[in-house]
This record gives structure tokens, sequence and C-alpha cells, in this order.
């Protein structure tokens, strides 16, 4: 497994030394969708993960032809380097990262310690209004080797690594959301059985990069994941599962990695599925 | 507005303190206000439970659960660290930068 950290993570100085490269896009994805308009990097563009990346009817996806006509507008095109960052030390910028891997984007990189990083070692922010000119964008289909479902988390129980990046009391049950949000949910408390607990931030620094290659794989190894076989990463909503997603496949290499977006709140949710409680 | 008890139940129509643990509190530095800090919950065993930025006024709010928690600040403006044993209700974290 050799990482692929250079081709897919970009640290604050190379993002500085980027920021009027025309080649270089930088996209910020953040789960305060007011966090961008308080100031972002020089440049960037935003991505309203609630109203842009969902359909608002269904919950799934924006479709393919959604997707090309929401980077169009963007002005994001096909040949571009696009950079996400965020804040959240990235959760949701690693999402969006992935959903841009699902729909086949080709040059796509996180930039290290998002929004976090970028503030803590007070870099400029700017409230600039952002505008590029519309590309045409063409998406491929939905590259489902990334993207588990239900059926396949089921499936995975006792068969696969199943990767539960919550932290440890939502893994036992005693909170049913990340301590940000209120706890009132729908949905069972617990985990999928067979299920490992390895919270997505013990990949992490305090300042919100990732940890080194070496004491990733120790992470994991540690933690009991079996190289080999396939593995599935989720948390609640999906987020979270595709900063360790993140971690596996692109830092990591392993290959047969797939986030499971439905995640906690939809298999929490289902009737009559098997749901272990406890550490 | 930065501060207990003024900060009060402000935001907190909506929830509902019979069910909810909320730990909420400021972060201050030399009696002033800190915005944008980052701060972090910790579970009883110190593992990363949740973290948010403070406030224009220096605010922060978890919603936990009953137990023992740690909240721990970073800050370009310094570091700080509170424990506290949280009930069902309000319960109110003051962190002091140094």
């Amino acid at each position: 497994m050799t990482s692929k950290r250079a081709d897919v993570l970009v640290d604050a100085d190379w993002a500085q030394e980027h920021l009027d490269d025309p080649k270089v896009v930088f996209a910020e994805v953040d789960e305060d969708v007011t966090a961008y308009d308080g100031g972002h990097i020089a440049g960037a563009v935003k991505l309203d993960w609630k109203t842009e990346l969902q359909d608002q009817v269904v919950r799934d996806f924006v479709n393919k032809a959604d997707f090309e006509a929401l980077l169009s507008a963007k002005g994001i095109g096909n040949d571009d380097t696009v950079v996400l960052y965020g804040g959240n030390n990235n959760w949701f910028a690693a999402y969006a990262y992935w959903y841009f891997k699902v729909y086949g984007h080709a040059d796509v990189r996180l930039l290290d310690g998002g929004r976090k990083k970028w503030e803590l070692d007070g870099r400029e922010l700017s409230t600039d209004t952002v505008s590029r000119e519309t590309t045409s964008y063409t998406a491929s289909n939905p590259d489902t080797s990334i993207r588990a479902f239900r059926d396949e988390a089921l499936d995975a129980i006792d068969n696969k690594n199943l990767v539960d990046v919550r932290s440890p009391d939502e893994f036992s049950g005693k909170l049913l959301a990340p301590a940000h949000l209120p706890q009132e949910q729908s949905q069972r408390g617990g985990h999928i059985p067979s299920a490992i607990n390895v919270p997505w931030s013990k990949a992490a620094n305090d300042d919100g990069t990732f940890k080194s290659d070496d004491e990733l794989r120790t992470l994991y190894a540690d933690a009991g994941l079996d190289d080999g076989r396939d593995t599935i990463a989720y948390c609640r909503i999906g987020e979270r599962s595709s900063h360790t997603w993140f971690v596996l496949r692109e830092l990591l290499g392993h290959e047969n990695v797939k986030n499971y977006d439905g995640s906690w709140t939809e298999y929490g949710s289902l009737v009559g599925v098997p749901i272990a409680k406890g550490a | 507005m930065c501060g207990a008890p003024s900060q009060g139940r402000a935001g907190l129509e909506a929830v509902d303190l019979t069910r909810e643990t909320v730990i909420q509190g400021c972060v201050r530095r030399d009696g002033a206000p800190v915005a944008a800090a980052y701060v972090r919950l910790l579970d009883g065993t110190g593992e990363f439970t949740a973290e948010v930025q403070s406030s224009a006024e220096g605010q922060f709010r978890f919603f936990a659960a009953p137990g023992d928690w740690t909240v721990r600040v970073l800050s370009a403006a310094g570091r700080g660290e509170v424990s506290l044993t949280c009930d069902r209700g309000l319960n109110e974290a003051e962190l002091v930068l140094a």
C-alpha cells in the first residue's frame, strides 16, 4: 500500500501559493452554511451540502444532470484541480470529496486541517463576492464501488470490516447524535453488530490535520481492521465516515472501501434489523 | 451577553430541558469574550465527542448526556480546559484562557 497523500491532500502553504492558479478552484463546504459568508479563502466558491448536494425531495444525492448543472454554475471545469476545505475538521469537505469522486471528478484534493488550521495559522479570509465564469461540466455515472447502501451494510455483519466512526457514546447508544446537536431523534441507539468503533477524531490532530500514514496504519491495525476484507465506514449521516473513508482509501490506499452515507439515521430506523448496544 | 447566568436560556426555547443535557458557557480571556475559539467536548475517557466554534460573544453549547465531561478550548488566543459532572437540564461551563 503506497500513500497517495501528495495527490489527494494539500497543506496550507501549497494552498496559499496556488490562490491565483487558474487551474485550481477552492471550494468551501461547511456544516454551518453561514461560515463562508463570514470570511472564506480568497477566490473560493461555496458549496451548500444541504441545498446543493442533497436532493430536496428524495433523501439522496442530486442526480448526475443536477450535479453537472451545479458544477457548471460554480465555474468548475472537468480539468480543474478542486481543493475542498471546511469547518468541523473537514467533515463536510471530506463528504464533498467523496461525492466528487462518486461523480468521477479526476483531480480533487482536501486542504489539510481545513478552515481550522487556516484560522489557527492566522491566514487571511476574505468576504469578497466570488464569481467564476460558468463551465459545461460533464459528470460520470455514479461510482457505486465507493458507496454502500443499507442492504450491503446489513450483509456486511460478520463478513466485512464495519467501521463505526462516531464517538464512543454514540457507538454505545448513550448519545444519538454528535453532541453539538440536540439529541431528540427517532432512531434507536447503538451500532451495527460486529462493527469496530474507531472515532474519526483519532485520525486527526487537534488542529484538524490528518495524522501521519504510520500513525494511521497503527490506529486501524490496533483496532482490529482486517486488511483482507472489504470495508464499509459509517457514522450518523455519512460526513464523518467520509473523513475515515478518505483516510483508508485515499491516504492509506486500501481498496474496496465504501462509505455508507445512509449511516445510523437510516440503519437505526430500519424495522427488525439487529442492533448492538454498549462498548 | 457573555456569562452565567445572563447568557441564560437564550436560544433554548425549542429545547426540551427535561430531556436534553445542555452544556453551555463562555470563553474568556482577560475578562473579554473570545470569538471563534474551537471548543471541544471530551467524554469521561477523554475521547472527542464534539467541537463547535464560540460565537461572537464567546458562547458555545453542547447537547450531551448525564455524566462526566471535559470542555477544552483551542484558539489563537490561548488554551483552556474545564471538567464537569452534568445532569439533565442546563449545565454551565466557564472557560478562561491562559
